[in-house]
């Protein structure tokens, strides 16, 4: 016995003497952390960057350039990427640079981005009086103004200083305008025309059941015809409105010479970004997202803003939570409280967990066809059979997109619920026994208040996951474009049935699926720190409800 | 605890049934003829699946005083508690033979709903277990299940129960703060004023101080003197002079078998059986 001790006393010596055991299995670890942490935060600055930077208004450039065969050529725009050329590298000759500008006038020059060799540049000029002008169609312009055109004939020249003025002055009246239109069109018109064809349907339901003549169909036709008189009507003020706003037009001149004009009711902003000192710049890059955020997409989604798309995304990944957190904190609850614990729990529980690793694409196929041709066709052939063959329910939607996922992310909730539920001293549940509480109060009153942070913990993974899952989604009712969002002002203000718009899916459209990939670009990445960030606040959120609970609840750690 | 009834069944295939704890209450009946039988064990036997945990036991904790059940580990003294208010029922496989009775009525009786008699029973555990709530709503959670919400009848009663466990006041200025801010002594008296907020007849306390320091021991065992003069209280506890202190009667419990119950005093100056002297001596267990 002794000897063994004193053997293993050695055995320490000999082990302090080599360093304490083990020591490089820390130093592993720590790299592997590392490796992690680098990882994210690369990832994050570089969309971080680059998304910003899109927003960031760049001084703009005239560029003469003088190719090989000696042809002049003059080039206004942005400097968006210098990089080595690519294919032309020979054996021993100097690395050739280009550069990317950004030269807008889409409808002149045809595209948007150019690459022009360094070799080929004769001289860069910053011109202050380069204007840049973001327009409703075509993308930006670049130019250099002449004069602006009155409504009364007049003419106010370039040179004036009061031109910038008078110009930004109908800008904004045109940007008045166009909102002032926008509301009749989008609020107004938009309900005359869910009314009509509201009545429409019943009609034909009327019809359909060999009841045209009739009394109740002579009335919904009265009430069409109102309703037409008063689409008219709004239609007609809507066309004064826009004559009215005509007036003002912007002559300018592009860097080839050419003349054009330009009519303010076309203009969204404009600004000469050689002028700019650092807090203008710094207002106009606030300016900017804000925009971003708030508007609608314009030309094919590669302008414009994105706001149908967060506002579906945080419709969509409410509803998830809504449909899923309650099942699955109820199955977990089932499965730990009350099921006996025997081999069918146990095959239950590994099903659960499988199922959080079926790729997720087949929860879309699934849901198509269960949801959208199962469930909501039914739906359409019981309630709105008046509608068909035009389906309401039986094609994707944004009611079949958050249940779909909802069943994607079930597992996360169940998983992470039983474990905070297991990790609920059964001291606590003894007591609340012992006081008389009967098993439902025990677990209403003391159980579950005790396990809602490690519940909770499992809402937000399964919310991360859904916010930002894209392929099921284009199954059962994302689209590339939706102005109609799924929240309105027209009764009954909640449409489930609408197609929505996703900024995953937007990511997905605008980097792949756009006529101009180069211009589309920075808008991929503007939307994807959109995207992350959104992620970010709804879990932030999601922890700081946990954390206040946590304060309240001492107990137990997740 | 399996092992060692396994050993017994080796060692003693057969345990003749100990009846010494009826025939002393008999005696100690007729020396206090006002003292009424509370908690009657009536040749108890107790299961948990095959294996059995509790012999025949067989004996009375009278009204309104202090009975302690005392024994080395795995003896069942601890079973036999818990069974009591019926708490071993949520262990699966569990079954009984024998019975046991409040005052005349079975607690085993079809009629009688688990959480009625549980509400009757206040139970005290070995680890304090306040619920995560404030310290008023964990004194007054037995009320709230049973459907009470006057709120000037729930004031009433933590007031007064606070007060009967010594605790109202350190706690009186925070009442609604959490009750896991407490400290240990403080979270143990809650439990008991969580536990007699209900006005219970009988109240269980499963080695409630053996958690604790001595100085919060003795806050405790000064309340349960205090206790008993409204309650009928059975103490579990593994502390010798605990169990002299503090209680009336005493079932001394080896092995699953009752070996002697009798008044504490008696059977600490002069026990019956030979092995209670060696236990209490401290010779074994």
């Amino acid at each position: 016995m002794a000897e063994t001790q004193e053997n293993a006393e050695q055995k320490i010596f000999v082990q302090n003497r080599r360093g304490v055991a083990g020591e490089a299995w820390v130093w592993f670890t720590a790299m592997g952390l590392t490796i992690g942490v680098a990882m994210v935060i690369g990832l994050l600055s570089l969309i971080g960057f680059r998304g910003l930077k899109v927003f960031w208004p760049q001084r703009a450039v005239v560029l003469q350039l003088q190719s090989e065969s000696g042809s002049t050529q003059t080039m206004a725009g942005v400097i968006t990427k210098e990089q080595e050329k690519a294919g032309h590298y020979e054996e021993g000759s100097e690395k050739q640079i280009e550069w990317q500008i950004f030269q807008g006038n889409k409808e002149v020059l045809g595209l948007s981005y150019k690459f022009v060799d360094y070799t080929d540049i004769q001289k860069v000029e910053y011109p202050l009086n380069l204007i840049r002008v973001e327009r409703l169609e075509y993308g930006d312009a670049f130019g250099f103004p002449v004069s602006l055109k009155t409504p009364d004939g007049g003419m106010i020249d370039a040179g004036d200083p009061a031109f910038s003025g008078e110009l930004a002055k109908a800008v904004k009246q045109a940007t008045r305008v166009r909102k002032e239109i926008k509301t009749i069109e989008k609020k107004q018109i938009g309900k005359i025309n869910y009314a009509i064809e509201d009545k429409k349907i019943k009609l034909k339901g009327l019809e359909r059941k060999q009841k045209a003549g009739t009394a109740e169909a002579e009335k919904i036709n009265a009430e069409l015809k109102d309703l037409f008189a008063r689409y008219e009507i709004l239609a007609a003020k809507a066309r004064q409105l826009r004559d009215q706003s005509a007036g003002y037009v912007l002559v300018y001149k592009i860097s080839s010479g050419q003349e054009k004009n330009l009519p303010a009711e076309k203009m969204v902003d404009f600004y000469f970004p050689n002028q700019l000192n650092r807090i203008e710049r710094f207002q106009r890059f606030c300016h900017r997202i804000f925009h971003f955020l708030a508007d609608e997409p314009r030309e094919a989604n590669t302008e414009g803003g994105v706001f149908p798309a967060i506002f579906g995304t945080f419709v969509m990944t409410v509803m998830m939570s809504l449909f899923v957190t309650p099942f699955g904190v109820m199955a977990a609850i089932y499965l730990r409280e009350y099921a006996k614990q025997g081999v069918l729990v146990q095959i239950v529980r590994i099903a659960v967990n499988n199922l959080a690793g079926v790729p997720s694409i087949v929860f879309g196929v699934f849901g198509v066809g269960f949801f959208v041709y199962f469930v909501g066709g039914s739906i359409d052939q019981l309630f709105f059979a008046d509608r068909l063959p035009t389906p309401t329910y039986g094609t994707g939607g944004i009611l079949w997109a958050s249940l779909t996922l909802a069943l994607l992310t079930v597992p996360v909730v169940i998983v992470a619920s039983e474990e905070s539920l297991a990790s609920v001293p059964n001291g606590m549940r003894e007591g609340s026994l012992a006081c008389g509480a009967s098993k439902w109060q025990t677990i209403q009153r003391v159980v579950l208040p005790a396990a809602a942070p490690g519940i909770l913990t499992g809402f937000i993974l399964a919310m991360a996951r859904g916010a930002s899952e894209v392929a099921p989604l284009m199954l059962v009712g994302v689209v590339k474009l939706a102005p109609n969002l799924p929240i309105d002002n027209i009764f009954p203000f909640m449409h489930f049935d609408r197609k929505f718009m996703h900024l995953g899916f937007h990511i997905y459209d605008l980097g792949f699926q756009s006529p101009d990939s180069e211009a589309a670009k920075p808008m991929v990445f503007a939307t994807t720190l959109l995207l992350i960030s959104l992620v970010v606040l709804l879990n932030l959120s999601a922890i700081w409800i946990r954390e206040r609970l946590r304060k309240k609840y001492v107990v137990g750690t997740f | 605890m399996n092992t060692m009834t396994d050993d017994l069944k080796k060692t003693e295939p057969k345990t003749p049934p100990v009846t010494v704890g009826q025939e002393t209450y008999e005696k100690h009946d007729q020396s206090k003829s006002d003292v009424r039988a509370c908690i009657t064990v009536d040749h108890y036997d107790f299961f948990y699946g095959k294996t059995q945990a509790i012999y025949d036991a067989h004996f009375v904790m009278p009204e309104k005083q202090v009975t302690a059940i005392i024994g080395p580990s795995g003896c069942g003294k601890s079973t036999l508690i818990r069974n009591i208010n019926r708490m071993n029922e949520l262990v699966d496989g569990v079954s009984h033979t024998g019975d046991i009775r409040i005052y005349s009525q079975s607690i085993y009786d079809p009629q009688l709903e688990v959480t009625e008699l549980r509400k009757r029973i206040g139970m005290v555990f070995q680890k304090s277990n306040p619920f995560p709530k404030s310290i008023y709503e964990n004194v007054i959670y037995s009320l709230r299940v049973s459907g009470q919400n006057r709120k000037s009848i729930l004031d009433e009663v933590c007031e007064m129960s606070l007060k009967a466990s010594a605790l109202w006041d350190e706690v009186k200025d925070r009442l609604h703060q959490s009750a896991m801010s407490l400290s240990g002594g403080q979270m143990q008296r809650l439990c008991i004023a969580r536990a007699i907020a209900n006005r219970p007849e009988i109240l269980l306390m499963d080695e409630p101080c053996s958690a604790l320091d001595p100085i919060a021991t003795a806050k405790i065992e000064e309340l349960i003197y205090e206790l008993k003069k409204d309650f009928t209280i059975v103490i579990v506890t593994h502390n010798m002079q605990q169990a002299a202190r503090v209680s009336d009667m005493t079932a001394f419990f080896y092995m699953g078998n009752l070996v002697e119950f009798g008044e504490t005093k008696k059977m600490f100056m002069s026990p019956e059986k030979k092995q209670t002297e060696e236990y209490i001596t401290g010779r074994f267990g």
